[in-house]
């Protein structure tokens, strides 16, 4: 099979599954499976690539072009090639767990649910495999626009007024800073395609540099920092399949990874080492970490509680990023793969509480540890993963950015990360230790969904297995960094 | 035998609509009147690219009216200013002629359907007319043509509507008082300059020295005149209720092509004409156009967000885009004037589009479409829909689309003048059009009442797809538009920098 047509068969296969998901949906089963077929065969493909990277195979395909410089095309990068794998391969596990969550908690309009989540998957993908920063830019809008009728799939008021947050903070954001900061881009490069190395080096004004940081970073508000952070915890009023996949793993992950694409082939570390044009940024990304983990620890509905999470997480993220030294880009880009396992951990057992237990609140877990062993062990090894305890594989990026923001001679910066782990063991242990330790005199009548179990437990069992072959990831990673 | 009528080509062209016109205004069939006029315009499609081939060749076309030459005949001129406009022209009014059919059997009376398809010939005549003259006299006579035959049109409406008569007679009037002004103006000018062909003014006015009151005064007459038929910012306000009050297809065809032959004339006007004057030109794109088109586009979005009729909400957003095609106007070079027509093309289509597909809306829910009467059209008129989707999408800008080519045009001719300013303003905009569009798809989509999907009219909704589908393709292909686009600035810049 030629490479390209691995990318073409990569990216519509999600399509492909969204199709017969639409003409299969008078039968559920049948529905429902094509998630977890498609699932599969994405996975592979993206395994496939992403070890055809490690042994510096190339993967591209133009279509045609667009305007003077730029084309319609894919091209999958080192950085890429593990973003598609990571949201491939919890693709599979998501739509396992979909299909218990959405049956056991009776939601209605599933078909239209699961043609929307395959959409989802397909622009998140293209956004991993794009070849320029326009064609990102194009799915990046996809993205918002198919995931939309996620977030208000229960159509009532709540729903409708946070779809309206969503999507108007993310175009908004995306059209009044990300689509200028492309032009401007073009304008002084005459190209947008990723380069290794970066583009922007000798052409653009270096004086202006931390301006146009500014405006991706604040562009891409998928990032979530702050302020542009609101659409994450209001996005919790979708099913929880929704927040687990999309909102831990395919959309903010494509928000982070669109910058730190940025970083590594448009604007170039070297470039931005040389400037010191992020440094600033360093120091919002630290106030998000803090003041969303903060956040997090007064909030007691679960769900947002762990939005509030991923929020000061995907800030580590955008902290390696603006280091741009070697080893914190190596963490920013582990850690996509590190928070995405652990996070999705999570968001499985509260929606896993939820449909079982129907608890959504952390004060009403109380003894709840007892009846649902399983799932309180899944969420126990999620949550030591994002604190970042060894040896869970949450451990290994966190070193990497600690040991990249010493590198960068910036002390405060680990020293925050260090305070920033302490309250993520506050916040994210503190429903177990409620769990098993309060007891609770209300009987609470539980409803069998084994479907929603099994897959937090594979997902957490991962982050405690692939800390022993983190290696396997870092190779690519290191890829990331040229020199 | 064609040759001859060939060579009377950029006649026929504005001619044979205005005959056809006459003939069919009494006739008493239901769709004869209809049928002839695809007809003619099929006729005037192939003229046109007659005069494509010409231009191609030739570069440039004087038509002399009755061979008196001008100054003292009347002339058409075609060049590369206008030939992409013609064209885009002819194509657009055939696509919406066809369209019209079925919309004007259910929106007016079956009997008044000759009248009505006279009235649409004459518009199509003289606004074609406004693209081709060469003349300043001429186009008001032009100007005045269309302006009734709109206004009567819109006044078909009034079996909907009774508001209609009152917006027909708000454009009336206001419509007369542009046309007054600009007339005036024209007055100034042939007093001073004795000649009214917009070639022999250029070398008349160069005799006089630059500090002649009464050729300023006459020159703003007509920016001022002009302004008021162009609708643009705060002269507009004759635009909202005539566009939704109008018959579903009269709307398409006015919103889509009316204003855009008189933007053309006026910035032809600017550059081919009052060129010879740069310090009032600067004086007035500076200080005049260039604030105005701000304010138009950033008030036109926000009062387009608070409207609840669609069609009145699709007209302020056209005055928002009209305001981006003279803020690009207002820029004085290359880069500026071209992307003014790119959006020209480009807007004609989107919001051309966008009507049509609103249009189809209001006959079936036979009453005017307001954000809640659209509840659940999404699935009870998929194709439809989607087509409105498309069109939506574009005028957000969003790539794939044309209309992201206008904003990547735009954008770049801003940079190029270092407006960083109105680069800000544009892109808020474009952000604060994604408001109210996503209201309408919101209520089409997402709302609690759901339909089993109806039969859609494919003679309605083909031409909509035939504009969707050219959305698409000039976004991704995009280089006829600019290739015209170009030619015009080409054109036009010439001037100024000589």
């Amino acid at each position: 099979m030629s490479n390209s047509f691995l990318i073409i068969l990569g990216i519509i296969t999600p399509l492909f599954a969204a199709l017969f998901s639409y003409v299969c949906r008078y039968n559920n089963n049948l529905r429902d499976s094509f998630g977890i077929i498609g699932g599969l065969i994405t996975f592979v493909i993206s395994l496939k690539i992403f070890h055809g990277i490690q042994n510096n195979e190339v993967y591209q395909i133009t279509f045609f072009t667009l305007f003077d410089g730029v084309d319609f095309a894919f091209k999958v990068s080192a950085l890429g090639s593990i973003f598609s794998l990571v949201a491939s391969s919890l693709w599979i596990l998501a739509s396992i767990y979909t299909i218990g969550y959405m049956r056991g908690a009776g939601e209605k309009n599933q078909t239209r649910f699961v043609i929307f989540y395959s959409i989802a998957i397909h622009a998140a993908l293209a956004i991993a495999w794009s070849g320029n920063l326009l064609v990102l830019f194009i799915f990046y809008e996809i993205l918002t626009f198919s995931t939309f009728p996620l977030v208000g799939h229960k159509q009532n008021t709540e729903s409708q007024s946070a779809g309206r947050l969503y999507l108007s903070i993310l175009v908004g954001t995306s059209l009044i800073f990300f689509l200028p900061a492309i032009f401007w881009i073009w304008l002084k490069t005459g190209t947008l395609d990723f380069q290794d190395g970066g583009i922007l080096m000798n052409k653009f004004p270096a004086e202006y540099l931390s301006f146009l940081i500014a405006m991706l970073v604040f562009g891409i508000g998928k990032a979530a920092i702050m302020p542009i952070h609101r659409w994450l915890p209001a996005a919790m009023v979708a099913p929880t399949p929704v927040s687990a996949l999309l909102h831990a793993v395919a959309v903010v992950k494509a928000g982070v990874f669109s910058f730190l694409v940025v970083v590594v082939y448009i604007v170039g570390p070297d470039f931005l080492l040389q400037t010191k044009s992020s440094d600033w940024l360093v120091w919002l990304a630290c106030f998000t970490i803090m003041a969303s983990s903060i956040i997090a620890i007064t909030k007691d509905d679960l769900k947002a509680r762990l939005a509030y999470s991923t929020i000061s997480q995907l800030s580590y993220i955008i902290l390696g990023a603006a280091l741009a030294s070697s080893l914190a880009l190596k963490g920013a880009s582990f850690h996509i793969i590190t928070h995405a396992l652990g996070k999705i951990t999570l968001f499985f057992c509260a929606g896993a509480i939820y449909v079982t237990a129907h608890i959504k609140k952390v004060s009403e877990l109380k003894g709840m540890g007892y009846k649902l062993p399983l799932i309180f062990f899944a969420y126990t090894l999620g949550a030591l993963s994002i604190i970042g305890v060894p040896p869970f594989i949450g451990s290994w990026s966190k070193f990497y950015l600690i040991m990249g923001s010493i590198e960068r001679e910036f002390i405060i910066v680990a020293i925050i990360l260090g305070i920033s782990s302490l309250l993520n063991i506050y916040y994210l242990l503190q429903p177990v230790v409620i769990g098993f330790t309060q007891n609770s005199k209300k009987e609470i009548k539980l409803i069998k969904a084994s479907l929603t179990v099994w897959p937090p437990l594979i997902t957490g069992l991962g982050c405690l297995v692939f800390f022993f072959y983190a290696n396997y990831f870092l190779n690519n990673v290191s890829g990331v960094i040229v020199n | 035998m064609f040759d001859i009528f060939l060579d009377d080509a950029p006649a026929l062209v504005v001619v044979l609509p205005l005959l056809i016109s006459a003939i069919i205004a009494f006739m008493p069939s239901k769709i004869w009147p209809w049928i002839i006029s695809i007809i003619t315009l099929l006729l005037h499609l192939f003229l046109s690219l007659h005069l494509l081939k010409e231009i191609s060749v030739s570069g440039l076309i004087i038509y002399e009216f009755g061979n008196w030459e001008p100054p003292w005949g009347i002339s058409f001129k075609i060049d590369g200013v206008n030939i992409g406009l013609q064209l885009l022209f002819s194509i657009f009014v055939l696509v919406s002629t066809f369209y019209s059919r079925k919309i004007f059997l259910n929106e007016i009376d079956y009997r008044d359907s000759g009248k009505a398809y006279s009235l649409w010939l004459l518009a199509v005549g003289s606004l074609n007319g406004i693209i081709l003259t060469n003349d300043i006299f001429n186009l008001f006579v032009f100007l005045e043509i269309s302006a009734l035959a709109s206004i009567s049109l819109i006044a078909l409406g009034a079996g909907q509507n009774r508001k209609a008569l009152l917006a027909a007679f708000n454009y009336l009037i206001i419509g007369a008082i542009g046309a007054t002004f600009y007339v005036i103006g024209v007055g100034f000018a042939y007093a001073m300059t004795g000649t009214l062909n917009m070639n022999d003014l250029v070398i008349q006015l160069a005799q006089y020295s630059d500090g002649q009151l009464a050729i300023f005064a006459g020159m703003s007459f007509m920016l001022i005149g002009l302004m008021v038929k162009a609708a643009i910012f705060p002269v507009h306000i004759w635009l909202p209720p005539a566009y939704s009050y109008a018959p579903s297809a009269v709307s398409t065809l006015l919103a889509a092509l009316a204003t855009k032959t008189i933007l053309y004339f006026f910035v032809r006007l600017l550059y081919e004409v009052f060129i010879i004057y740069p310090s009032y030109l600067s004086l007035f794109l500076d200080f005049v156009l260039y604030p105005l088109s701000l304010l138009a586009i950033f008030i036109g979005t926000v009062i387009a967000i608070y409207q609840n009729d669609i069609k009145k909400l699709l007209a302020f957003s056209s005055i928002a885009q009209i305001g981006y095609i003279t803020l690009a106007f207002s820029l004085k070079d290359h880069s500026g004037v071209a992307s003014g027509f790119v959006h020209i093309f480009n807007h004609a289509l989107i919001k051309g589009g966008l009507f049509m597909a609103v249009g189809y809306f209001a006959i079936l829910y036979k009453d005017r479409v307001t954000l809640n009467s659209l509840k659940g059209f999404g699935y009870k008129y998929p194709i439809t829909s989607f087509a409105l989707l498309i069109c939506g999408l574009s005028l957000i800008g969003l790539p794939l689309t044309n209309g992201f080519i206008s904003k990547l045009y735009l954008f770049q001719a801003l940079y190029t003048n270092q407006m960083y300013f109105s680069i800000a303003l544009v892109a808020v905009s474009s952000a604060l059009a994604v408001v109210y569009f996503w209201k309408i798809v919101e209520q089409m989509w997402f709302s609690e009442i759901k339909f089993k999907s109806e039969k859609e009219d494919a003679y309605i909704y083909l031409p909509i797809w035939i504009v969707t589908i050219s959305i698409i393709v000039f976004g991704i292909y995009s280089t006829p538009i600019i290739e015209f686009s170009n030619l015009s600035a080409d054109y036009l810049i010439s001037g100024y920098q000589n």
